[in-house]
């Protein structure tokens, strides 16, 4: 058995800034595909997952890719919960990024997070730092094996308000400030890029330095109540240019190798985005959402991406290993429409996920393709859009919805 | 966790903050202090990291473990353990044999 191409490679789907070795310093073995292509293929279990808790949220963001607001109550119970955690840990998985809804609302959080930890399963969670108070900063703090992500959708309070609700801006300040206070460490600042933020990133790098702490930049996408605001936030093609290129002047910010449907701005110039640069849905990676349901990732609560129930028969593992949805999805895709483009190598075809919910062919075009080429497809299905599976947005009362 | 300078002629050995989970292609690495994953690109990798502790250094580990151990494969293993040090997957070997 010979080594294939360089021995390892360090994966950006980790929080930590490193990037994936390109260059071939052993010679390849005829016959075994790249690192890349096996990953395609599937892993037998997800390196990481996403792990919504629950669907309740104390905001109504407009681009809040699961529609959250309402508990369902169907919810895992605290006992299935932690029986997921053992499951997860059995599989090794590494760890686990717990979002919701805001997942702090759950009063088994600590509990579920407490057995991960000692369970050696990693969490990362998303909040919107609302219960982030300093007796809550401190615990966090005493604890291993745990990050924090504070959401932030603007670096003023007019930027991030318009999208998260009002209020929401000084709240995550709260959090960050008590974090710092009880010397968390190096926590997250977790941004979603939008066409009113893109041009403050400098200045969140900066408020990130200040704290200590992590940015990370991610991708709008058009999920849950996202395909309604989507149009209203997405990039502009300058600002995709715009944000390429930061991103490569900033390797120390995390992406989580979300922008890979920008690659094709760097084919002439050579230049790519750190990361594995492929679609992990099902293959390396999946959501389990609050009612234990297993999508292909965070992004497609729709009945097309269910795999199965963590409560079915065989739980999670089996979903993983044997769900007929999963198997297709690791079968070699097709490049469809976009075969005939010379970026086709560098993006992939962009985001499955992100074509679903605006209505183009899952072989066709990225809606944000940073070459334009599904800009009329765009427009054309404007307005029949598909919406997801679920949706417990809570009722709309006049005066309540953030504006845009 | 401080990346140490790798010496092939030492003992070796894989760190205990390390995760290593068996995957087709060889086995995924995640370090649990610097919550850095990494990937082992070949079984026979995975089989030296693995064998390192039975071995007085990493240049014997490699003579027993990789084949064929030609100039060429033997070099691209000692980068590679080089980079899993540098990584903090290995680390040089601190137990002390307890005899009789």
């Amino acid at each position: 058995m010979t080594v294939t191409h360089s021995p390892i490679t360090h994966s950006p789907i980790t929080q930590t800034p490193i990037t994936l070795s390109r260059k071939g310093s052993t010679p390849k073995a005829k016959g075994v595909p790249p690192l890349v292509e096996q990953l395609k293929g599937g892993l037998d279990a997800p390196i990481c997952l996403t792990w919504e808790l629950t669907y309740a949220c104390n905001l109504a963001c407009v681009h809040c890719l699961s529609s959250s607001g309402r508990r369902d109550p169907k919810e895992l119970t605290t006992a299935e919960a932690l029986s997921v955690v053992d499951q997860l840990a059995a599989l090794q998985v590494f760890y686990i990024n717990i979002g919701g809804g805001e997942p702090m609302i759950r009063k088994d959080f600590f509990d579920i997070v407490d057995h991960a930890v000692s369970r050696n399963v990693g969490v990362k969670f998303s909040t919107n730092g609302y219960y982030i108070d300093q007796a809550a900063a401190e615990r966090f703090a005493a604890m291993d094996l745990l990050d924090i992500q504070i959401s932030l959708d603007g670096f003023d309070a007019e930027t991030n308000d318009a999208v998260r609700g009002q209020g929401s801006w000084e709240a995550a300040r709260r959090a960050m400030d008590n974090l710092a206070a009880a010397n968390f460490g190096e926590f997250k600042i977790s941004i979603v890029a939008t066409r009113h933020n893109v041009d403050q990133l400098d200045d969140y790098k900066l408020m990130a330095d200040d704290y200590g702490a992590q940015l990370r930049v991610t991708r709008l996408r058009p999920s849950g109540r996202g395909v309604d605001s989507y149009q209203d936030l997405r990039l502009t093609h300058p600002q995709q240019q715009q944000i390429f290129r930061w991103i490569l002047d900033h390797p120390d910010v995390l992406t989580g190798d979300s922008f890979f449907h920008l690659n094709a701005l760097g084919t002439d110039s050579g230049e790519a985005l750190p990361g594995l640069n492929l679609c992990g849905a099902g293959r390396i990676v999946c959501l389990i959402d609050p009612i234990g349901d297993v999508y292909a990732c965070p992004f497609v609560i729709h009945d097309n991406f269910m795999a199965g129930n963590v409560r079915d028969q065989g739980g999670f593992a089996n979903v993983w290993r044997e769900s007929d949805l999963f198997q297709e999805l690791r079968e070699p895709g097709s490049a469809g429409a976009c075969a005939s483009c010379g970026s086709y190598d560098a993006c992939g075809g962009g985001c499955m996920a992100a074509k679903f919910f605006t209505g183009i062919p899952l072989d066709g075009p990225d809606p944000d393709c940073a070459l334009g080429h599904a800009d009329e497809a765009v427009a054309a299905a404007a307005g029949s859009v598909p919406h997801s599976s679920q949706d417990h947005s809570r009722p709309v009362r006049l005066g309540a919805k953030p504006t845009l | 966790m401080t990346a140490v300078a790798f010496d092939s002629t030492a003992k070796w050995e894989r760190s205990a903050k390390i995760g290593l989970r068996p995957e087709p292609f060889g086995a995924l690495a995640y370090h649990f202090d610097t919550r850095r994953l990494v990937f082992l690109k070949s079984p026979t990798l995975v089989d030296l990291v693995d064998g390192l502790t039975k071995h007085d250094s990493a240049d014997a580990a490699i003579e027993a473990i990789v084949e064929p151990a030609d100039d060429r494969s033997r070099q691209a293993h000692v980068t590679a353990l080089a980079s899993l040090a540098e990584a903090g997957v290995i680390e040089p070997a601190t137990k002390i044999a307890f005899v009789g």
